[in-house]
């Protein structure tokens, strides 16, 4: 049984349709990127599972309990890590975690808490107030808050975002360490690095669907060949460069101030200038192609 | 799972509980505080200088049971309004706790009980302090506590129903302006309603703290058969808040 399985889900606000007929399945014990850009429908699809948005439309199962009718019961085996910090500033870190514990009827609160402090690596400023943490710290805590009942399955919304670097990477640490352990996980990102870092398996979502999924590997294969070419250059010469490539039916995407032709060991002579640097092919070619948005 | 389950609605309260460890100092002080300046001001300075015997009470005696409702409505139907906006709008606690096993009505009925129990207790400060100032105990005051936070839930509710109506902050104003400054002033708390016109004294009889004051002055100087009407009127105010409370939160909420 998939942990998370989504049929033709549809979910409108007024004359926009966030997610238009999302079919989804994660199977357990994997992580699965979705990966789109702002706006693809990611953080709405996450409220879905969690029942805190309502389908108009398709059927939704996580962990064997239909949505939104057994709602509270799929929560109670899923733990959430939202986007935006939603912690208690005022309050103590073991506190922020014991409050949790609660309200997820864990019997042995105490060790819980402490459970979740080492994970988070926070035994040492357990009684500081949450507003007194590095924006790393609360991260972590976020995190290790989301795992206090040791939930069957993790959704994380946009873990990382606008953290600087070291932060990211502390966090990713802690993901992958869920990952070793068998954790089943739904995490929404627009982060190319971050889905290819940590996901089993990538799932495009471009305008409310799934708009390709597989290894990152197989993705880049299918939809970005092998190599791609990087050409700088004044803007007119980039413009004759982007006409010849594409007459030869390859795909042409900006790439800062520069153009990438995709699929360059496609290319016929004339089409790659010699002042092109040549690089394997990467997710951020997929994702760009397949959702028209610059990547991050 | 169940509807209304006691550890969801324990759980709630419980993380209220642990915020009010960082800031009850500052609520205790002004919830004692302000019955004993309304106190000193109306009670002893009019009853010391312009009025006598209100309804065959000293003045202070009068003020100090009234006093009740008014610590009553200001600790319940403002705490619930601005603490539910502020959780929902800024803090995104209740985006945290719906992502747990809680649902609207779980998370909705446990902000009401908290805020009616420590309304409860608010509201017996004025009866204390009257006491300070000459009011004699007397059994019937036991059941002051249970009064207030009857009534406290129903203006929770109502604070919590305002939460999910508005858009802005700022419009809160409206609402204390035209129905908590009314409801606070025609109560029967400074002076009595019977010596208002006629359509203002059958406004009040819809004016759930006007029965409050009353079952406060009759628990000090002797119930009457009424009471238990009024006893059940808040208990429907109460009921029908609630409900109401649960359904606007669930339509701000829920996508």
């Amino acid at each position: 049984m998939a942990a998370i399985e989504l049929r033709g889900v549809v979910k409108r606000f007024g004359e926009i349709t966030a997610v238009d007929g999302l079919d989804l399945d994660v199977p357990a014990g994997i992580c699965l990127g979705l990966l789109g850009p702002n706006g693809a429908g990611k953080s709405t699809t996450m409220r879905l599972l969690t029942g805190q948005a309502r389908a108009d439309e398709g059927e939704l199962r996580v962990l064997g309990h239909e949505l939104p009718a057994q709602a509270k019961a799929a929560r109670a085996e899923m733990g959430v890590v939202p986007q935006l910090d939603n912690l208690d500033v005022d309050v103590s870190v073991e506190d922020n975690l014991a409050i949790f514990a609660r309200l997820y009827r864990v019997p042995d609160v105490r060790a819980a808490v402490e459970r979740a402090l080492e994970l988070a690596r926070l035994g040492a400023r357990r009684r500081d107030a949450v507003d007194r943490l590095s924006g790393g710290m609360r991260r972590r805590l976020l995190l290790a808050r989301g795992l206090v009942h040791r939930p069957q399955l993790l959704l994380l919304d946009e873990p990382t975002v606008g953290l600087d670097p070291q932060i990211r990477t502390e966090l990713w640490s802690l993901i992958d360490l869920l990952r070793s352990e068998g954790a089943t996980i739904l995490m929404s990102t627009h982060y190319i690095e971050e889905a290819q870092r940590l996901a089993d398996e990538v799932a495009v979502m471009a305008n409310g669907k799934i708009v390709a999924r597989g290894r990152p590997a197989e993705l880049i294969a299918e939809h970005a060949g092998i190599e791609t070419a990087e050409v700088y250059a004044p803007p007119e010469r980039l413009a004759t460069v982007r006409a010849t490539a594409e007459g030869q039916g390859l795909v042409v995407r900006p790439a800062g101030p520069a153009i990438a032709i995709v699929g360059a060991e496609r290319a016929t002579d004339g089409a790659i200038p010699p002042e092109a640097m040549r690089r394997a092919a990467s997710l951020e070619d997929v994702f760009v192609i397949l959702t028209g948005e610059e990547a991050e | 799972m169940r509807r209304l389950e006691p550890a969801a609605i324990a759980g709630v309260m419980s993380r209220e509980v642990a915020n009010f460890r960082s800031f009850w100092k500052s609520t205790a002080f002004s919830s004692v505080l302000e019955p004993v300046i309304y106190l000193l001001a109306f009670g002893l300075g009019l009853g010391a200088t312009v009025v006598d015997k209100v309804e065959g009470l000293e003045y202070v005696e009068y003020v100090g049971t009234g006093m009740v409702a008014t610590a009553v409505i200001f600790s319940s139907a403002l705490p619930a309004m601005f603490g539910a906006f502020v959780k929902e709008r800024f803090q995104r606690t209740y985006d945290a706790i719906l992502a747990a096993p809680v649902d609207v009505e779980e998370l909705v009925t446990a902000e009401m009980l908290w805020i009616g129990l420590r309304a409860g207790v608010f509201g017996c400060f004025p009866l204390i302090v009257a006491m300070l100032f000459g009011l004699d105990p007397a059994p019937g005051m036991l059941l002051v506590p249970l009064f207030c936070l009857i009534t406290a839930l129903g203006f929770a509710a109502f604070g919590i129903a305002t939460a999910a109506s508005v858009s802005k902050i700022d419009q809160f104003s409206y609402v204390t302006t035209l129905v908590i400054t009314p409801l606070f002033l025609v109560a029967g708390t400074f002076f009595p309603i019977d010596e208002l016109p006629a359509g203002v004294r059958a406004a009040a009889q819809l004016n759930p703290l006007h029965h409050l004051v009353e079952l406060v002055r009759h628990a000090s100087f002797g119930f009457e058969a009424l009471d238990l009407v009024r006893v059940a009127a808040l208990l429907v105010f109460a009921l029908v808040l609630w409900r109401v409370a649960v359904r606007l939160m669930e339509r701000r909420l829920i996508d």
